[in-house]
């Protein structure tokens, strides 16, 4: 079993023809009919109106592994303290392991079918991921709601109630790429196929 | 001469009854009449409702989406109400992260940007101008049928509709994605998307460009219609064939890019533990399927003697070829009649006539297709990646069908 271990090498693995170039010419056809376009397509409809940096940088919130859109910002256990006591408590319990909602916390390697299931500590690949994820949908309820900062500080508390980050742990856009996750290994690339060879 | 010879023939018969003694009065003749003439439906005498602006079902035919609570994140569909392969819009399943968006179709835009020569910002009134396509395909969640993976709990009194409810088929309208693609410019070195929804949590997904430049949809329409606001309206990301997360609804980014984003969707969430301790990641197609809905739980078959099993069909990897029926809890199987049309990446209906004698009897189905791919046994499933996964659950089921007719989900023999 080949195991994942970046984000490159899937990369090369689904880098099929068509994804290089200007990406013309979808080949596609569905019940026997062409889904290309017709010959007499124009190389651009010009439909659509251009969107300029500003434009994108309002919607292009996303963080990559390596820290890319990441924002400026700062936060520590201790303010991560304050800030899940006021926005995460209620659902995910004071340290993260009593619920109602998912299961935060937990120093216990992943074991399927283990109680305490899919904790950060056990199952989170990427850090970035944590500011990806909390930034545009936590609050369950109120999404979007926590400043970069506020973001920033959650992530280091959870990340100490995870044993992986020390007490004094500082986060922001240089150090939460650099945080290897425990999981970081853990995923391997999907080997299904179809046909009739071995089930996987 | 035939005329008088009828007439004959009645005077005969009526004589014949009189002389019998069959009728002495009137009132015994009006009796006579009530006993043995036929019944029949009523037929109204009064004028029905006139025309109206939108159809309704009928009062007694009133199919449900099932739901848990009233804040669930998921519906399904009730498979066992439905005939052929189209899922009414109204009952495709629905899952959500953060419910529905109230969304305006006239206010909504979609973002594309990247690794892009033109970052552009699309109207729904420009992406519905570019040329258009329609597929019939179905969507499947892949934690559909996970409820019967677990050996230790393992269901019986459940119906298709609980148990795989989270697969629908739709006619599908919109534009592919690879012409949106060729209006901004891929750049060299893209490889993947990322698609993000505008829903609350702004659901993301990391999707490998040559899947979205093969048979992607950016899809605005459903059988007919425009798409409904549970299926993602007035946008989503369609991905045949690709488990229903990637499908993402009220799409209103895609950021063209070199590597997955992993989003958390995508990594603690959408993954499958496998048997040594790893998970599977990117397990993005539906593996092929079938499913009995008919007779299935809780139905009770009256009587014994001729019956149609019934069910559908599908592969996330291309057309069904085969469906075998087997009534001997899989240990002889013989061909269904699969109907047409067989598309790729879509359900097709099977049925199967049988002779019920009234004897406990397991049913079960299995598909094949095109990649030669057959339907695994849960055992060949779990042999395969342990206990503990609820995705991408695509075993054979079989129910049981009892003396008294109560038909019960189970294995059968199958482990």
């Amino acid at each position: 079993m080949r195991r994942l271990a970046t984000g490159l090498a899937l990369a090369v693995i689904s880098c099929g023809p068509a994804a290089g170039g200007d990406g013309a010419d979808a080949e596609a056809t569905y019940a026997g009919v062409s889904e290309a376009l017709p010959p007499q397509a124009p190389a651009r409809f010009g439909f659509g109106s251009a969107a300029d940096a500003a434009r994108v940088a309002m919607w292009d919130q996303d963080v990559k592994p390596d820290g890319e859109g990441l924002p400026v910002g700062r936060g520590t256990v201790e303010q991560g303290r304050q800030v899940f006591g006021t926005y995460c408590m209620e659902c995910h319990g004071a340290t993260g392991t009593e619920g109602p909602n998912d299961r935060l916390a937990g120093g216990e390697p992943w074991v399927e079918n283990a109680p305490q299931g899919r904790t950060i500590g056990n199952y989170w690949q990427y850090a970035t991921t944590l500011y990806d994820y909390i930034h545009r949908a936590m609050p369950q309820l109120t999404p979007g709601l926590l400043t970069s900062d506020q973001t920033y500080a959650v992530i280091a508390y959870v990340l100490y109630l995870n044993e992986i980050v020390p007490e004094d742990a500082v986060m922001n856009a240089e150090t939460l790429p650099a945080v290897v996750m425990p999981a970081r290994d853990h995923f391997v690339v999907d080997d299904r196929e179809g046909g009739s060879g071995p089930i996987r | 001469m035939s005329n008088e010879i009828t007439r004959r023939a009645w005077i005969t018969t009526a004589s014949g009854v009189v002389a019998a003694g069959l009728i002495k009065t009137q009132s015994d003749a009006v009796r006579l009449t009530a006993q043995q003439a036929p019944t029949a439906p009523p037929v109204p005498r009064v004028p029905g409702i006139f025309p109206s602006g939108l159809g309704e079902r009928a009062p007694g035919e009133q199919p449900r989406r099932e739901f848990r609570e009233a804040l669930s994140s998921a519906s399904r569909t009730p498979l066992q109400d439905l005939m052929g392969i189209i899922t009414p819009s109204d009952l495709h399943f629905e899952r959500h992260h953060g419910g529905v968006p109230n969304i305006v179709s006239e206010d909504h835009e979609l973002l594309v940007h990247g690794l892009v020569d033109r970052p552009l910002t699309f109207r729904m009134a420009d992406l519905m101008r570019y040329p258009q396509v329609s597929r019939i395909q179905f969507l499947e969640c892949s934690g559909n049928g996970g409820g019967a993976y677990n050996r230790d709990r393992m269901p019986t009194e459940i119906t298709p509709q609980t148990l795989d409810g989270l697969l629908s088929t739709s006619e599908w309208t919109g534009v592919p994605v690879s012409t949106i693609l060729r209006e901004v410019g891929v750049r060299r070195g893209a490889s993947w998307i990322l698609a993000e929804g505008g829903d609350s949590p702004l659901m993301s997904r990391s999707v490998p460009l040559d899947k979205v430049m093969d048979d992607a949809l950016l899809a605005y329409g459903q059988n007919g219609e425009r798409m409904r606001p549970g299926q993602g309206y007035p946008l989503r990301l369609f991905l045949p064939g690709w488990e229903g997360n990637t499908n993402v609804k009220w799409l209103r980014r895609i950021e063209v890019t070199d590597r997955p984003t992993y989003t958390k969707d995508e990594t603690s969430k959408y993954t499958d533990p496998l048997g040594d301790g790893t998970s599977r990641q990117f397990s993005f197609v539906m593996d092929a399927k079938s499913v009995i809905t008919f007779p299935s739980y809780p139905y009770v078959l009256p009587d014994g003697g001729w019956w149609e099993i019934k069910g559908l069909a599908w592969s996330g990897r291309g057309r069904i070829t085969r469906v075998e029926v087997s009534t001997d809890g899989g240990r002889s199987w013989m061909d269904a009649r699969v109907q047409g049309p067989v598309l790729p990446k879509c359900t097709v209906r099977f049925r199967h006539l049988f002779e019920w004698g009234g004897r406990d009897t397991i049913i079960v189905s299995r598909a094949t297709d095109e990649t030669g791919y057959v339907q695994p046994t849960v055992q060949q499933l779990w042999d395969a990646r342990g206990p503990g996964t609820a995705y991408h659950q695509n075993h054979q089921r079989a129910w049981k069908i009892v003396s008294t007719g109560e038909v019960t989900f189970g294995l059968g023999d199958l482990v």
